[in-house]
């Protein structure tokens, strides 16, 4: 467990010594847009310590990346407007200099983005794309840059790599992209990567493949991980600690395992419901989460996920629509419903569902 | 490549034959060239006597394979021989059509390479300027000269700057001299022209390589340079840039190979004696090697620039496979 105590809405210096390695808090990133101001994300703290990896989970448009690309600072300035903390060892991210924050990415902290075939240049090989960071970074020449993509190709366990360091991307199958968009993270070794659905455009056998690099590779050099995604599963098996994220909010933190086996949030119960089971009966229906998710211009009052969720009556009068439930710190769900009351309906009703 | 270049300008050459003969066939639907060549005091014979020299008495296909057959073989005419490649002699000026065209070149392509390199330089750099310094007031200034100059006419801002410069005795008229004899009056010479030619352009320029490397600096490969740490400018020259070659490159082929074919109204405005004044005298005066030659030569520089295009490609995007 290594999301230490703390409120949402007034953030508290920690009090149990030294800082954690990522922290953020209460974030708030806001798009103006031709229709108006977009809340993407509205409130936002966390903190991840090395060699941990904190999953994010949420449909698009919750926030996630949004989130994630703040961290590394790739919003346009000019139409965005970001407030809050953001400290990586102690160092404000939010507002630093534009060149303060070239020195960090790519080299302290790195991202991997989704879908590689996109966010791999087509028009530089792979090997040059690797070995950019690294010789900007390091200084190193352009021999030890190639020398240096060769190894990372290698440890990403990409076969010849001393021929395909000079193909481009699109000689790369699918897996492979993702794989050299990995060592392109990796080349610097960053003490935080942010993996932003490093697996979505995989089938699932190169998913597991994926996953098991990422995980090796942290035990290899301590990294702090932060993986976002949509997929209950894929967080499962690799992170710590999960963030479920809504509407730019997070309605609940916990471990994975507390998660996963003791849901308290409703859209949590939503999204494990929705989730297809192999030991479950074939003729048993999913349940999907009615509705969509909700517009950012204009979000709902009171708890976000009022409108979607079935357990407005179980909370009595309109306390849902009208106030937005605080998370508490620590295991927390973001929910009016009283802890009885969840524990209740999540045996009776949800984790028969569950199978 | 040998095989792409190679299916490539066969294609050409078909395109060509089929074009040529087109022309040919058009033409004479349109009327009797004799009658033009043969002046006020006509007469029947002269008439008959002019098809005969010019070979016009006989059948169109006939005539269109001798047209033909000169330009790879040569051809022997009454009034002497003519060697390949001949594109016939002038119905208008009895000049050989081949050696008419080689000495109007030099201006038409001086014209072209000068006014290239002055809208690819302005058009571009103003372009790049704009995008880099995006929603600044230097790029709404840039933006909004560029509207504004894209609409300027060359038979407006000709006459324009020919009274301001040149009427008032400011600067020389503008006149085509050889590069090789005096550079520097080569230079002077056609430095309006140039500038007058380049202005629609320049603003062409200017949006196409702004609005492309807006939507470059959104794609996801950029980003991703960016999040590793890689200089803004580094970013905006190396990665954004190389996306908006493409279009760019596609646009400025079609562009050569129109001005290498005749700046028509430039060359007009400007009192230059290239091949697009050549293409309009001819056209006017029914005088048929002429606008053959003149057709074909600027036809198979379409076709050239669209293979080089074509071939430029392959190099810009390694995706692309020249098959």
């Amino acid at each position: 467990m290594t999301t230490p105590p703390k409120t949402e809405e007034k953030p508290a210096p920690n009090g149990s010594g030294s800082d954690p390695f990522l922290s953020v808090r209460d974030l708030h990133i806001r798009f103006s847009t031709e229709d108006g101001i977009v809340k993407a994300v509205d409130g936002l703290s966390f903190d991840l310590e090395r060699g941990q990896t904190l999953g994010i989970v949420g449909e698009s448009g919750s926030g996630k990346s949004v989130t994630n690309l703040a961290v590394l600072g790739l919003h346009n300035p000019k139409s965005t407007e970001i407030t809050g903390e953001i400290h990586l060892e102690g160092q404000e991210l939010t507002g630093a200099k534009e060149k303060t924050l070239e020195k960090l990415r790519g080299n302290k902290m790195a991202m991997i983005f989704q879908d590689a075939l996109t966010a791999l240049s087509p028009y530089y090989t792979v090997g040059r794309q690797i070995a950019e960071p690294f010789i900007k970074h390091t200084g190193a020449s352009k021999r030890e840059g190639r020398q240096r993509a060769i190894e990372m190709l290698t440890k990403v366990g990409i076969p010849q790599p001393t021929l395909r360091v000079d193909d481009y991307p699109h000689q790369f199958s699918g897996g492979m992209r993702q794989r050299a968009m990995i060592a392109m993270a990796l080349v610097c070794n960053p003490e935080l990567l942010i993996a932003d659905e490093p697996t979505t455009a995989l089938d699932v056998t190169v998913q597991a493949q994926i996953l098991d690099l990422l995980k090796d590779l942290q035990q290899e050099f301590g990294s702090a991980i932060i993986l976002i995604t949509h997929d209950l599963g894929v967080v499962a098996n690799t992170a710590d600690d999960l963030l479920v994220m809504y509407a730019g909010r997070a309605v609940e933190r916990g471990s994975v395992k507390e998660i996963l086996t003791e849901p308290q949030h409703p859209y949590t119960w939503g999204l494990l419901s929705s989730m297809p089971r192999l030991s479950s009966d074939v003729s048993e229906a999913l349940h999907p989460i009615p509705g969509s998710p909700p517009s950012l211009l204009n979000p709902p009052s009171g708890c976000a996920f009022n409108p979607r969720c079935g357990f407005t009556g179980e909370v009595g009068g309109t306390r849902c629509g009208d106030e937005r439930p605080a998370l508490a710190p620590g295991r927390a769900a973001a929910c009016h419903l009283g802890s009885e009351q969840k524990q209740t309906l999540f045996t009776e009703q949800i984790k028969p569902r569950l199978g | 490549m040998l095989p792409f270049l190679l299916r490539r300008t066969f294609g050409a050459i078909i395109t060509l034959v089929l074009l040529s003969a087109f022309t040919f066939f058009i033409f004479f639907s349109v009327g009797d060239p004799a009658t033009l060549a043969c002046g006020k005091n006509c007469t029947a014979d002269n008439i008959a006597l002019i098809h005969q020299n010019l070979g016009l008495d006989q059948p169109v296909p006939v005539q269109y394979w001798h047209f033909l057959v000169g330009i790879f073989a040569g051809r022997d005419f009454t009034l002497g021989h003519c060697s390949a490649p001949c594109f016939g002699y002038s119905f208008a000026t009895k000049q050989d059509v081949w050696s008419t065209m080689i000495d109007r070149l030099p201006t038409t392509a001086s014209l072209a390479i000068g006014g290239a390199v002055a809208f690819l330089v302005i058009g571009l750099g103003a372009g790049l300027l704009a995008a880099w310094k995006r929603g600044t007031l230097l790029d709404k200034t840039v933006t909004g000269a560029s509207m504004v100059l894209s609409s300027v006419q060359i038979y407006i801002l000709g006459p324009i700057v020919l009274g301001i410069f040149v009427y008032s005795g400011i600067m020389a008229a503008p006149k085509y001299v050889n590069l090789t004899s005096n550079p520097a009056s080569w230079f002077m010479g056609l430095l309006i022209p140039w500038l007058v030619m380049s202005t629609i352009f320049t603003a062409q320029y200017t949006r196409m390589a702004r609005s492309t490397m807006i939507e470059q600096l959104q794609e996801e490969h950029v980003r991703t340079a960016k999040a590793k740490g890689m200089p803004a400018r580094y970013v905006f020259l190396r990665y954004a840039w190389r996306g908006s070659l493409i279009p760019i490159v596609t646009i400025l082929g079609i562009d050569l190979s129109s001005l290498f074919g005749g700046a028509m109204i430039t060359e007009y405005t400007f009192q230059l004696a290239g091949l697009g004044r050549l293409a309009i005298d001819s056209v006017k005066t029914l005088d048929l090697p002429m606008v053959m030659g003149v057709l074909i030569f600027s036809a198979a520089l379409i076709l050239v620039f669209n293979i080089i295009v074509d071939a430029t490609y392959a190099f810009i995007d390694p995706r692309v496979r020249l098959s």
